[in-house]
């Protein structure tokens, strides 16, 4: 199946830390869904046109299909999403954009903040040896733990309070974290320290860009991100984030 | 649908609805072609094209405002060679009329754009003289009514296929301006384009958009939209298109009974790509309602009270 909206019903909501929420809904998107799509998640406030794309979690077939959206109140709309509950409907569009490649390599997984959903239905589906590489401000963590049963979990945070202190890219270079392919997500400076990372280290990299968005399917060029070589489909430099994206090989991209 | 006519006529193009979407809303069509089926649309209108491939401006490019969007894009777009290799050729598979829309910076980008479209599976040009986001060309065309009968009469020279001037609103009297594109030649206008606006992000006390002004679009814009739709088909003959904000059936009839022949779905395909199959629906549940045998007893319907 393709993508399609539709009205989904909220499965569970819990807050995972301060400003964080975990929202599980019932959608049969969930079996088209693959790690590093995102969603369009609509709001119910008709004042507020567009929806937010939010990356997708986990996703599974388990009665009869679920997905779960872990995202930070950004504004009054994603606030409007924390209020919901249980039995609540939600209008989403999905799934959107093209997702992580698979590779049988030695992964590392590197999450920023808000960047770190997606990297759990990833280290869910890379049945491969990996090291999953947590950013956080500080000791006020999520989904950490969850990610202990699928790999070696490093942890850095700005201020020190747990693990390395510092960036990403600090914790893999402390923790001596090697591999054949990164695979990232997270705010742009993280993505350009790792894309350096990746080029002096000649590891083939990974990394899910996010922008401002409208349409979310490649029709508005809202969410352009520059692309190194001319795009086969802009005839430009510029490459769309919500339809040829969000993940691009690193090589393709200038951030 | 034998009891409800919606078939419109401009300038000699048969619709088989009023409805057809905005420009820059909807490509070509194609991504939306996984939502809405193309073949039961008025019209697909392309999003801007012009004669060379255009980088468009710097990101963020959109943002929310109460009831609508601002978009600053700047008319990215690939350039007539591969519009006409690939978009045309896309929609040479569909049973609906194609307007292309047609940008520029100088005259002559305009005229090789019509040009090359000249033997080309195209029902209509719109010609955009009213994106409020690039530098050059565009609007400088559309705020002036001399500057604007000049650009029409030039392509009107040029055009195989019928004209459709887009007119901006952010102009002191939009009578004048639809008079200016009449009497240039114009065989039909469309209207609004986006209002000039502007965001500040207040945490990051930035502009909003990094072209610090952007488009207004959305249902925010649709009270605009209608008092200068009503007001241009009061000063012209030619057909109007209607558009600005519109959400349902109840907005397009209100552009219509204003005095639009046909109406463009605009932001609000961005808010739920089924918006314009819910409209064409909803148009004819009115006709029906009403016992309106045909859409063109609407057209310009109002009156006072």
């Amino acid at each position: 199946m393709s993508k399609r909206k539709e009205t989904a019903r909220v499965i569970s909501q819990e807050k995972l830390a301060d400003e964080i929420y975990s929202m599980w809904i019932k959608t049969g998107i969930a079996s088209d869904a693959v790690p590093g799509q995102f969603l369009s998640v609509y709001t119910k406030d008709k004042t507020r046109l567009l929806p937010r794309p939010i990356s997708i979690c986990e996703a599974d077939d388990k009665d009869g299909g679920r997905l779960r959206i872990v995202y930070r109140i950004a504004g009054a709309g994603t606030k409007e999403f924390s209020k919901y509950k249980t039995g609540d409907e939600v209008d989403i569009l999905g799934p959107l954009g093209n997702g992580f490649p698979i590779k049988n390599e030695k992964a590392i997984l590197v999450g920023g903040g808000i960047g770190i959903p997606p990297m759990l239905e990833l280290a869910k589906r890379l049945k491969g040896e990996k090291t999953i590489v947590l950013g956080y401000r500080n000791k006020d963590t999520f989904l950490d733990k969850e990610f202990l049963s699928y790999g070696n979990v490093v942890i850095a945070t700005d201020d020190g309070s747990l693990g390395t202190k510092g960036n990403v890219i600090d914790a893999i270079k402390e923790n001596k974290v090697d591999g054949g392919v990164i695979y990232a997500c997270g705010p742009t400076p993280m993505l350009r320290g790792v894309k350096k990372f990746a080029e002096e280290n000649s590891i083939e990299a990974y990394i899910s860009l996010e922008e401002r968005m409208a349409c979310g399917v490649g029709a508005c060029l809202g969410c352009v991100c520059k692309s190194t070589d001319t795009d086969d489909h802009s005839k430009v430099k510029n490459k769309r984030i919500c339809a040829d994206g969000p993940v691009f090989n690193a090589t393709e991209v200038e951030l | 649908m034998s009891d409800a006519v919606m078939t419109v006529n401009i300038a000699g193009v048969e619709f088989k609805n009023p409805v057809m979407v905005g420009s820059g809303t909807f490509g070509s069509g194609m991504e939306y072609s996984e939502f809405v089926d193309l073949n039961k649309l008025g019209a697909v209108v392309t999003k801007g094209v012009a004669n060379v491939p255009w980088l468009g401006n710097p990101t963020p490019r959109v943002v929310e405002t109460c009831g609508g969007m601002l978009n600053a894009i700047g008319l990215q777009n690939p350039g007539i060679d591969t519009f006409i290799e690939r978009d045309l050729e896309f929609l040479k598979d569909y049973d609906t009329k194609v307007i292309v829309n047609v940008c520029g910076k100088t005259v002559e980008d305009y005229l090789e754009v019509v040009e090359r479209l000249s033997d080309k599976a195209v029902d209509m040009l719109e010609i955009n003289v009213s994106c409020p986001n690039v530098k050059e060309g565009a609007i400088a065309f559309g705020q002036k009514a001399d500057a604007l009968f000049n650009i029409t009469e030039q392509i009107k020279k040029h055009a195989a296929q019928p004209v459709i001037m887009k007119l901006s609103p952010n102009v002191t009297d939009i009578a004048e301006m639809a008079k200016a594109a009449e009497a240039a030649g114009a065989d039909a206008i469309s209207l609004i384009n986006t209002l000039t606006a502007m965001k500040i992000d207040i945490h990051k006390r930035t502009f909003a958009l990094a072209n610090k002004t952007g488009g207004l679009s959305g249902p925010a814009i649709k009270p605009v939209a209608v008092r200068m739709v009503y007001q241009a088909a009061q000063a012209v003959k030619i057909p109007v298109i209607g558009m600005g904000g519109i959400a349902n059936a109840e907005d397009a009839l209100e552009f219509i009974m204003a005095g639009a022949t046909a109406v463009a779905v605009g932001a609000m395909n961005f808010h739920n790509p089924y918006t314009t199959q819910e409209v064409i629906d909803g148009i004819h549940d009115y006709m029906i309602k009403y016992g309106v045998k045909d859409i063109r007893e609407l057209t310009g319907c109002v009156k006072q009270v």
